[in-house]
């Protein structure tokens, strides 16, 4: 298995290499990191090549990495029926740089990019249609980011008083307890209060 | 009055609309009665499950899988228990293999049922889904025996299943296997030759195999364009390889032959429950390793080790180690994926689920277009929606 994937991985390299950045081979998938620029050149190669006749995107989903400096990840999932095989490219971006849409090569994908438009806030550059698509009508904010809290900012409920749903603050009786389960023995890494900093500084 | 230009007429359809599947909401614009363009409006249902999931630990995460695609509720469990023991390199016992294919068998005969059935009646046809609920009830009912829920099974674990199955309920099934192709024929009789359901479906909402394979379509949607493509046969997970089993297909890519593809696909899951009763082997259900397994209750009494395993199991969850996987299931609807990138917490870090569903509806445009309105409401129902998965 990862024998083909290699050499799948090399033909590939060999054609359009100059626009794939990274190529590995995790739990036996192949997965290719390409440069934003190229994503619609290499989709194409990879659908009309013949040793690849990736005719299927399966998939698109984004992936938010706070830490990071480029902070998000796209990720494309794509299915060659003809040669039995899947496999991933990933694209990096932040959320001011548009990445462009994949439409003209997948029709499909042009919900999932409205669904990681919706959910991160990364913009598809020619996108035919990038409206929001699964939260509500006038939502704000994109809930997928690992910034936004779990239990959101607003909620609706139905006011006897104005006959109509009404937005609210969430209010919570009790808070979300979030527990931290690293083991002290293995590696966490506690972020000290600026007097404890201090502290230690003293004992030292 | 003849050389005036008569503007398209926009229409609602949906959400509350017994032939939108649940909560589908349609804007339609059209020429008099024909599509001109169909605007899907979804997320009606939308409960957060990707950021859900990603607060939770393995173990928690599991029961949302049956509420996305609540009508067939354990093979999306499936998927993700596939992709949690990738990333944990976990091999399941033989036995709980043998049960889960069982449990997905009978889950997409759940499906198939509540689809032809209410396609029918979509149509025009009452009697099939009356007949047809009738079965699910007793499916159901095996779905209880085995984990004490109708629906929300949350039966599979990571490293096998929660429970061994009671005494006699494999017979029951296999009982079951003998008199439900009395019900197909049944339902067939009803609908296969019948002149309305024919006018309804025979071509319409066709959709060629290059155009299925643009649009993204897997499983039935594909196979009825005559792609014989089954994740089963194709990519085989647990012991579907030591099967035998046919993957029908279809001819013209229409309604009728997805529906036919459907009927068939039932009495191959029939086979293959025959099969597997006939050679489920006895074991272990669930694998041995209390760092991913709780420990038996009467060990609990005794040794302190299974009280600390126990403990930590049900506070903290297990751990998994850093790494990514897509694994995909053959669910009824189509291919059933969930990608989850691990960062060695005990917590998904994302847990993206692909949905066959989404793939679908999103091509209602294409595949409308040009049809007549009523026309909309047969292609809808033979794409087999269910929002539960497709909002998720």
């Amino acid at each position: 298995m990862d024998k083909l994937l290699n050499e799948l991985g090399e033909t590939i390299s060999s054609s359009v290499g100059e626009s794939i950045l990274l190529h590995e081979i995790i739990n036996d998938e192949l997965i290719l990191t390409v440069s934003s620029e190229k994503i619609i050149e290499v989709l194409t190669f990879l659908r009309d090549e013949s040793s690849c006749q990736f005719k299927m995107l399966i998939d698109i989903c984004g992936v938010d990495f706070p830490e990071r400096e480029i902070r998000y990840e796209v990720v494309y999932n794509l299915l060659s029926l003809t040669h039995n095989q899947r496999i991933r490219l990933k694209v990096m971006t932040n959320s001011e740089n548009p990445i462009p849409s994949v439409v003209s090569v997948y029709s499909t994908a042009a919900w999932y990019e409205r669904e990681v438009w919706d959910m991160f806030g990364i913009i598809f550059s020619k996108h035919p249609d990038l409206r929001r698509i699964l939260t509500d009508y006038g939502f704000e904010g994109h809930p997928l980011r690992k910034d936004f809290p779990l239990s959101g900012f607003v909620e609706v409920r139905y006011s006897e008083n104005e006959n109509k749903v009404v937005y609210e603050q969430v209010k919570l009786n009790q808070e979300f307890r979030n527990f931290d389960f690293m083991s002290p023995w293995e590696g966490a890494e506690y972020i000290l209060s600026k007097d404890d900093k201090n502290d230690l500084e003293n004992e030292k | 009055m003849s050389d005036s230009k008569i503007s398209s007429y926009t229409m609602n359809f949906g959400p509350q609309h017994p032939a939108a599947h649940g909560v589908l909401r349609l804007v339609l614009e059209l020429d008099g009665e024909i599509v001109e363009r169909a605007d899907p409006h979804i997320g009606l249902l939308h409960r957060g499950t990707e950021k859900l999931i990603e607060n939770k630990t393995y173990l928690q995460a599991l029961p949302y899988f049956d509420r996305l695609d609540y009508v067939a509720p354990m093979n999306q469990e499936h998927a993700f228990v596939l992709a949690a023991e990738k990333l944990l390199n976990l091999e399941v016992p033989t036995r709980a293999k043998y049960i889960r294919v069982i449990f997905d068998e009978i889950g997409r005969l759940l499906n198939h049922l509540l689809n032809i059935t209410t396609q029918a009646m979509d149509v025009g046809a009452i009697t099939p889904s009356l007949w047809g609920f009738e079965e699910r009830e007793k499916l159901m009912e095996f779905y209880e025996r085995a984990c004490g829920a109708r629906l929300h099974a949350a039966y599979y674990r990571v490293g096998g299943v929660h429970q061994d199955l009671p005494k006699g309920l494999l017979e029951d099934i296999l009982e079951f296997c003998t008199h439900f192709p009395k019900l197909i024929d049944d339902i067939e009789g009803l609908l296969t030759d019948n002149r309305i359901f024919k006018q309804r479906n025979v071509d319409v909402g066709i959709i060629s195999v290059d155009d299925a394979l643009d649009w993204g379509f897997t499983g039935v949607m594909l196979r009825g364009s005559g792609v014989p493509w089954d994740l089963r046969k194709s990519q085989p997970y647990e012991i579907y390889s030591e099967l035998d089993f046919d993957i029908p297909v279809g001819k013209n890519g229409d309604c009728y032959d997805r529906y036919l593809v459907r009927i068939e696909e039932m009495r191959q899951s029939l086979n293959i429950i025959k099969q597997c009763i006939n050679s489920i082997p006895k074991g272990p259900i669930i694998v041995q390793n209390n760092k991913f397994v709780p420990p038996k209750r009467e060990e609990m009494k005794r040794s302190m080790e299974a009280l600390i395993h126990h403990f930590k199991l049900y506070t903290e969850g297990f751990k998994v180690p850093p790494g990514e996987t897509y694994t995909a299931v053959e669910a009824p609807k189509g291919e059933f994926g969930v990608y989850i990138i691990s960062d060695g917490t005990n917590q998904p870090y994302r847990c993206k689920i692909r949905a066959p569903g989404y793939a679908h509806l999103q091509a209602a445009d294409y595949m409308s277009k040009g049809y007549m309105l009523a026309d909309t409401v047969a292609i809808i129902g033979s794409m087999d929606v269910v929002f539960g998965e497709i909002d998720r």
